[in-house]
């Protein structure tokens, strides 16, 4: 087999074709070809709103199925994600400018004495890569920097993140903190970290346990599509 | 010249091993957050009846405070510069109860993960992490460590570069990888492929094996994994003492000593030499643990369903080894990138 058969011009692909080839490209993790590919469809005059959807975000949920189903791991995640990243780079300004609706908006940190942000920051791109505005508050943080960002977003979510044993106890100390100011019923609280199950979850009075990015994605539009309907309802 | 643990594996068909560090540093009052590593300066006592702890429990080996002790994640504490001196006073401390003991018992300087990602994927370069691990391994050398204990690791590459800072401080060591993502590590690495990357590193270690990870079930999977690869050297099994769960305010694993001490004899059975406990393994697990080693008998190996009905169910249907199971998928194969 000659290179130059296996050699694709994205340029010259029609859209029915170039999307599903966003899809394998973000699935091996190809960051230049989805810059170019993001690039196309604008020039093809792509609202970037769709582009979004139907070639990053559903790109990322064929990666977001397969790392639930153990088919993929951390590694070709990361690099999935790191694509993504690159195409919403360009997005970005264009989707502000465009006023494109959004799913909601995450507040995110690893908690205090944990330096841990492998999962945390796949629950980061996976929730951006779904339609999410997140707000990454980084590694080991205190209860004040979370009550801090949440004054200061108005997130719809909080998530909190711990890998340790000793460090997953922390999130309870936010939640209750939360609770003791009168603000936990107005946020979403979803927690995950491997040492992490649902009955702790459970206990220390999140919402939800999410057991890796993917299912973090698909929790999170559950509850945000459910407290809609509660408002809708109230 | 032989080391302390090299010596003791000799003589004997098992050793125990020691149960958990951080869940009995919280029941000593150590605040969630907190660096444990702290304590080897501002609490010794508290440090040193870690050890006793595992010693009067009849450990033949017992891991040093010092599982965060790097510069990566000392930083998180402003306390960066600090890996080596944590590291020392870790080790000095385990050297005065292990020489106390009137018995072998060797002191394993433990090294946990950075917890950055390696290049190419994350930012760690190779040299950085083994500029790292070798300041700690130096640390835990001056305090007196028989060996060196990387374990936690779920990458290839930080477990490579552990090994390599190891041979730079010349010192014997043993590895252990957490095995927690349906039955691989978190960067998808099998029960065999630790087996393939263990006997192909340039200085091996002692023993290997894995820590941690699910529940005591799984754990014993990923032994059945190890032998079954047919390893040339010893295996060790640390699992948790079950699952956490939170009571009353703290945080317990639900794995009795009972069940712990059916764990320890079917991991022997298994195929491990060295047996111990992980997260939420206390002193009375490991008193029965060892009462359980020493009193019954060696059995067949054990199967999957036997092990499912005497501890527990399995995290996955599959460990990645079985057969059908491919490599993890590294490509849709349905295109190369353009020339």
């Amino acid at each position: 087999m000659s290179d130059e058969e296996d050699d694709l011009i994205l340029s010259e692909l029609p859209d029915e074709e170039l999307v599903p080839q966003m899809h394998d490209d973000l699935y091996d993790g190809l960051k230049e070809e989805i810059e170019e590919g993001v690039n196309i469809l604008l020039e093809r005059g792509w609202e970037p709103y769709r582009i979004l959807t139907e070639a990053l975000v559903a790109g990322m949920t064929i990666v977001g199925r397969d790392f639930r189903d153990g088919i993929l791991f951390v590694p070709e995640v990361l690099l999935a994600a790191n694509a993504m990243k690159a195409g919403m780079a360009i997005l970005k300004p264009l989707l502000a400018e465009t006023g494109a609706p959004k799913m909601g908006k995450m507040v995110i940190g690893t908690v205090k004495g944990d330096i841990h942000d492998i999962g945390k920051n796949l629950v980061s791109m996976m929730m951006e890569g779904a339609g999410f505005e997140v707000v990454d508050l980084g590694i080991n943080n205190p209860v004040e920097e979370y009550l801090e960002a949440l004054e200061r977003e108005q997130p719809d979510i909080l998530g909190m993140s711990a890998l340790l044993t000793t460090t997953m106890p922390y999130m309870k100390v936010v939640i209750d903190t939360m609770k003791e100011q009168g603000i936990r019923d107005d946020y979403i609280v979803l927690v995950g970290g491997a040492p992490l199950n649902e009955e702790f979850g459970q206990a220390i009075g999140a919402d939800g346990y999410c057991r890796d990015a993917a299912v973090a994605v698909d929790m999170a539009k559950e509850f945000i599509q459910r407290r809609h309907n509660q408002r809708a309802v109230g | 010249m032989s080391d302390a643990l090299s010596a003791l594996l000799q003589d004997r068909d098992w050793l125990l091993a020691d149960g958990a560090t951080g869940t009995n540093l919280f029941n000593m009052g150590l605040s969630s957050g907190d660096a444990p590593e702290f304590w080897n300066i501002d609490e010794p006592e508290k440090i040193r009846a870690l050890y006793q702890g595992a010693v009067d429990a009849g450990s033949d080996l017992f891991l040093t405070n010092s599982f965060g002790a790097n510069a990566s994640r000392l930083k998180l504490h402003d306390a960066q510069d600090r890996a080596r001196e944590f590291s020392r006073i870790a080790a000095e401390l385990a050297r005065e109860v292990a020489d106390k003991a009137g018995r072998p018992v060797v002191v394993a300087g433990s090294v946990g993960p950075t917890g950055e990602i390696m290049q190419p994927v994350g930012s760690l370069s190779h040299e950085s992490a083994v500029e790292m691990f070798h300041e700690q391994a130096e640390g835990l050398k001056e305090g007196g460590a028989d060996v060196l204990w990387v374990e936690t690791i779920s990458a290839p590459e930080e477990f490579k570069a552990a090994a390599e800072a190891f041979a730079l401080a010349g010192m014997p060591w043993c590895g252990t990888m957490s095995f927690d993502t349906a039955g691989r590590t978190m960067m998808g690495l099998t029960s065999q492929d630790m087996v393939t990357l263990v006997e192909g590193l340039p200085n091996p270690p002692l023993a290997f094996g894995a820590n941690c990870g699910v529940g005591a079930s799984d754990l014993l999977r990923t032994v059945l994994g190890f032998s079954a690869a047919g390893p040339e050297r010893p295996v060790i099994a640390k699992g948790n003492a079950g699952i956490p769960r939170f009571v009353d305010g703290h945080i317990h694993y639900d794995g009795t000593p009972e069940l712990m001490a059916d764990y320890a004899v079917m991991a022997r059975d298994a195929g491990a030499t060295i047996i111990g406990g992980c997260c939420g393994t206390m002193p009375d697990h490991l008193r029965h643990m060892r009462e359980a080693l020493e009193t019954r008998p060696r059995g067949e190996r054990p199967s999957l369903e036997e092990i499912a009905e005497k501890i527990g169910g399995f995290s996955s249907d599959s460990d990645g080894t079985g057969e059908g199971d491919g490599e993890p998928r590294r490509s849709t194969g349905r295109r190369r990138r353009r020339g």
